[in-house]
């Protein structure tokens, strides 16, 4: 019911916010694509689209070229790992690697197939992924990028605008294969959230967009969670990118360092310093009604049903079992867990051995810090557990290759050491023919869904013995840390003393009786 | 035969009723922000511990300056004199109904182990509590002072909290030995109404 009553509200939001934005696109723009006589064509590919697109936008495809949306790459300044999603695993789908045709769905390009792709080519820059403003270009789930054959492109093309959460959200939301699936704090209730769920993107009210936050210069988004910043060094305000900065999707970029300005507030700005802004404004994760992937095991997958095809259990609209994917947990409206952050994450390379944690856990991705480093804070974190392939003779994560209909694709065939073979075989690296599951876990860093200052995490929730930050060392939380000998001796000396005064008052009563009676 | 005497005056009497509410509303709400039990929530006890704390500053800035105008800070000289008796009497004459070693008046209002307790007071226990105290309102600012190379919270907080152990030890014992006037209530009234009926046949000290 409260589901239901929730999509009724979003409804009538939509419909606020569509006349919003009609008469607003309109009055802002000053280009009207549908006057263009390059776009008046019919156009058969999106690669046709592009070609029109760059006759006046010259430099839009190769800005793309050298962004992250583009080459899935990123080299971590800071540890020299050269990461991305083209080169890092992950504990949900695992890799695009040998999967190029799937995965691409989410490429802001046209026809990445396998290791041969053109990435110089500027017609296969998908422009309309992003700039796409009515909700009518859908990009096909296995065709390497390319837009859906029922897409009419050349009114999508006509009608081409600014990103927008929706155009953002098409892949976000979805990230490891379906809605609300791999962050924890983002899902389609973003699209059109309401005041509570997300104060800024509050359709009705502040109403940002993605880009509000994450402002690109030439293309290039700011924001990144191979290198986020993990602590504000100086304070200042900066409501517009400049290009010193690399990143300003993050709080301090408008709020400053001390953004608690009432009174009786003011020693929050005294907890920035340790405590990330997420962690008291970002109470609990997948708020929105859709519920986030906890934990997935690989190694269940494989069951069919009589007819030959995978098993599926689906329990609240949610996937519990799935023959092709195996056993996966799910959480709604929970707490995150936290963790000392310094904006470095280390990744486990495809390359590298494995090393499980005394928990028996493979890190996929490590997030650094300490209480005594100086440059950490305390940071909200999805903590995402599975249990995946990976080669026990040479001890690393092994690409499995899941997609497709060829002989070795995982989810048509089952067989993983087929699968395996072939994923290793296109990722160029070497497989002893044996695939085992371990236990592997990955941690997605807490940003969205901000909740109004009213719902913020309460003083007590974690100034108390069993609080959210119970697990957080190095650091004198009080209410939560107190010398226990100090506790035990005070609380038995004060007792004592009670109890001393006690015996002698019950010493003057029984002697003043005494004393009558004799 | 007994006679009135006017002992606590009115300053006095209205300081050590505030203090008295000051006190306990901080350990209350000290004890909780410490982790002992929870009441009315941490964000609260903090609250009212730091409002109750600066009234008791301002309180303490007109009683310091009472105590010296009128002399009355005299009253906390301690001495040792008949310190043995009065624990004597503590152990031993208050059961059998002994004279009162201790006559008090104007002058004296506090007996030798009054004087004693509350120099303690005065000396060990409130220096501790202030001290950590402050650090503790102020640790947002040790950065700001360069405090932050030689205050470590944990310890003042431990400080802190030894300071409040004592203070409601010091509490407990003061709130019985009100009871031992002349009868139950007699310390009680005085310090109601500033008059205490004291023996005119107790020994003057």
């Amino acid at each position: 019911m409260k589901r239901l009553s929730r999509i009724v509200f979003h409804v009538g939001r939509v419909f606020i916010l569509f006349t919003l934005i009609a008469g607003h696109a309109s009055a802002t723009s000053t280009a009207d694509h549908t006057k263009f006589k390059e776009l008046q064509v019919v156009f058969e590919s999106g690669p046709e689209v592009t070609s029109a697109c760059i006759k006046c936008h010259t430099e839009a495809a190769q800005q793309i070229h050298k962004t992250k949306h583009w080459t899935w790459e990123f080299l971590n300044p800071d540890n020299k790992q050269r990461v991305g999603k083209k080169n890092i695993l992950n504990n949900f789908c695992i890799t695009p690697k040998s999967n190029f045709e799937h995965c691409a769905a989410c490429h802001v390009g046209y026809g990445w197939r396998d290791n041969n792709f053109d990435f110089t080519s500027e017609v296969n820059v998908d422009c309309l992924v992003c700039h796409d403003t009515t909700g009518a270009y859908l990009k096909s789930g296995d065709n390497a990028g390319h837009p859906k054959e029922s897409v009419d492109l050349s009114y999508v093309a006509q009608n081409v605008g600014k990103s927008s959460r929706d155009t953002c959200g098409a892949c976000h939301f979805f990230g490891g294969g379906g809605n609300g699936v791999k962050h924890g704090d983002m899902d389609d209730s973003l699209a059109v959230p309401d005041r509570e769920l997300d104060v800024h993107m509050d359709a009705v009210g502040a109403d940002f967009t993605c880009s509000t936050c994450h402002k690109s210069i030439e293309h290039d988004v700011a924001g990144s969670r191979y290198a986020p910043e993990a602590k504000h060094t100086d304070d200042y305000h900066m409501h517009r990118r400049s290009s010193d900065e690399e990143n300003n999707a993050h709080c301090r970029a408008c709020h400053g360092n001390k953004p608690h300005k009432k009174e009786d507030k003011s020693r929050l700005n005294h907890h920035a310093l340790k405590i990330a802004c997420q962690t008291c404004h970002i109470s609990r994760m997948a708020r929105g009604g859709v519920a986030t992937r906890m934990t997935w095991d690989w190694s269940t997958a494989g069951k069919l049903d009589e007819s030959g095809k995978p098993e599926q259990i689906m329990i609240d609209g949610n996937l519990v079992y799935d023959g092709r994917r195996g056993s996966i947990t799910y959480g709604e409206d929970i707490e995150p867990e936290y963790i000392w952050f310094n904006g470095t994450v280390r990744y486990q390379l495809l390359n590298e051995k494995v090393v499980p944690n005394e928990d028996g856990y493979v890190h996929v991705n490590d997030f650094e810090g300490s209480p005594d480093d100086g440059k950490s804070r305390i940071w909200p974190v999805k903590v995402f557990r599975g249990v995946q392939p990976y080669d026990p003779i040479m001890n690393r994560l092994v690409v499995p290759h899941t997609t497709g209909s060829d002989e070795a694709s995982y989810w048509k065939h089952f067989d993983w050491v087929k699968a395996v073979q072939a994923g290793m075989d296109s990722a160029g690296l070497p497989f002893s023919g044996k695939v085992d599951f371990i236990k592997t876990q990955m941690s997605w860093p807490i940003n969205h869904m901000v909740a109004p200052a009213k719902d913020a995490v309460a003083c007590d929730e974690c100034h108390s013995k069993n609080g959210r930050l119970k697990d957080i060392d190095g650091i004198y939380i009080p209410g939560r840390d107190a010398s226990e000998k100090l506790d035990f001796y005070g609380w038995l000396i004060a007792l004592l003393t009670l109890v001393g005064v006690v015996l002698h008052g019950f010493g003057r009563i029984f002697s003043h009786f005494w004393r009558r009676c004799t | 035969m007994t006679e009135k005497v006017m002992i606590f005056k009115r300053f006095e009497r209205f300081w050590h009723w505030m203090q008295a509410t000051l006190v306990i509303m901080l350990l209350f709400s000290g004890f909780e922000i410490h982790g002992s039990y929870k009441v009315m929530g941490f964000e609260e006890a903090v609250m009212l511990h730091r409002t109750v704390a600066w009234s008791l500053v301002t309180l303490w800035v007109f009683a310091i300056f009472w105590h010296f105008t009128t002399g009355e800070w005299k009253q906390y000289i301690p001495t040792l004199k008949k310190v043995d008796s009065m624990i004597k009497y503590y152990l031993l004459g208050i059961f059998i109904r002994a004279p009162h070693p201790f006559r008090q008046s104007m002058l004296k209002k506090h007996n030798p182990l009054q004087r004693l307790a509350y120099l303690f007071q005065w000396v060990v226990i409130s220096p501790v509590i202030w001290a950590t105290g402050w650090a503790y309102l102020f640790y947002d600012k040790w950065e700001v002072w360069g405090l932050d190379k030689y205050l470590v919270l944990e310890d003042v907080a431990f400080f802190h909290v030894v300071g409040a152990f004592m203070m409601l030890t010091f509490l407990i014992v003061h709130l019985y030995l009100i009871t031992t006037g002349k009868t139950v209530w007699a310390h009680m009234k005085a310090m109601i109404t500033g008059w205490e009926e004291i023996d005119q046949d107790a020994e003057e000290s």
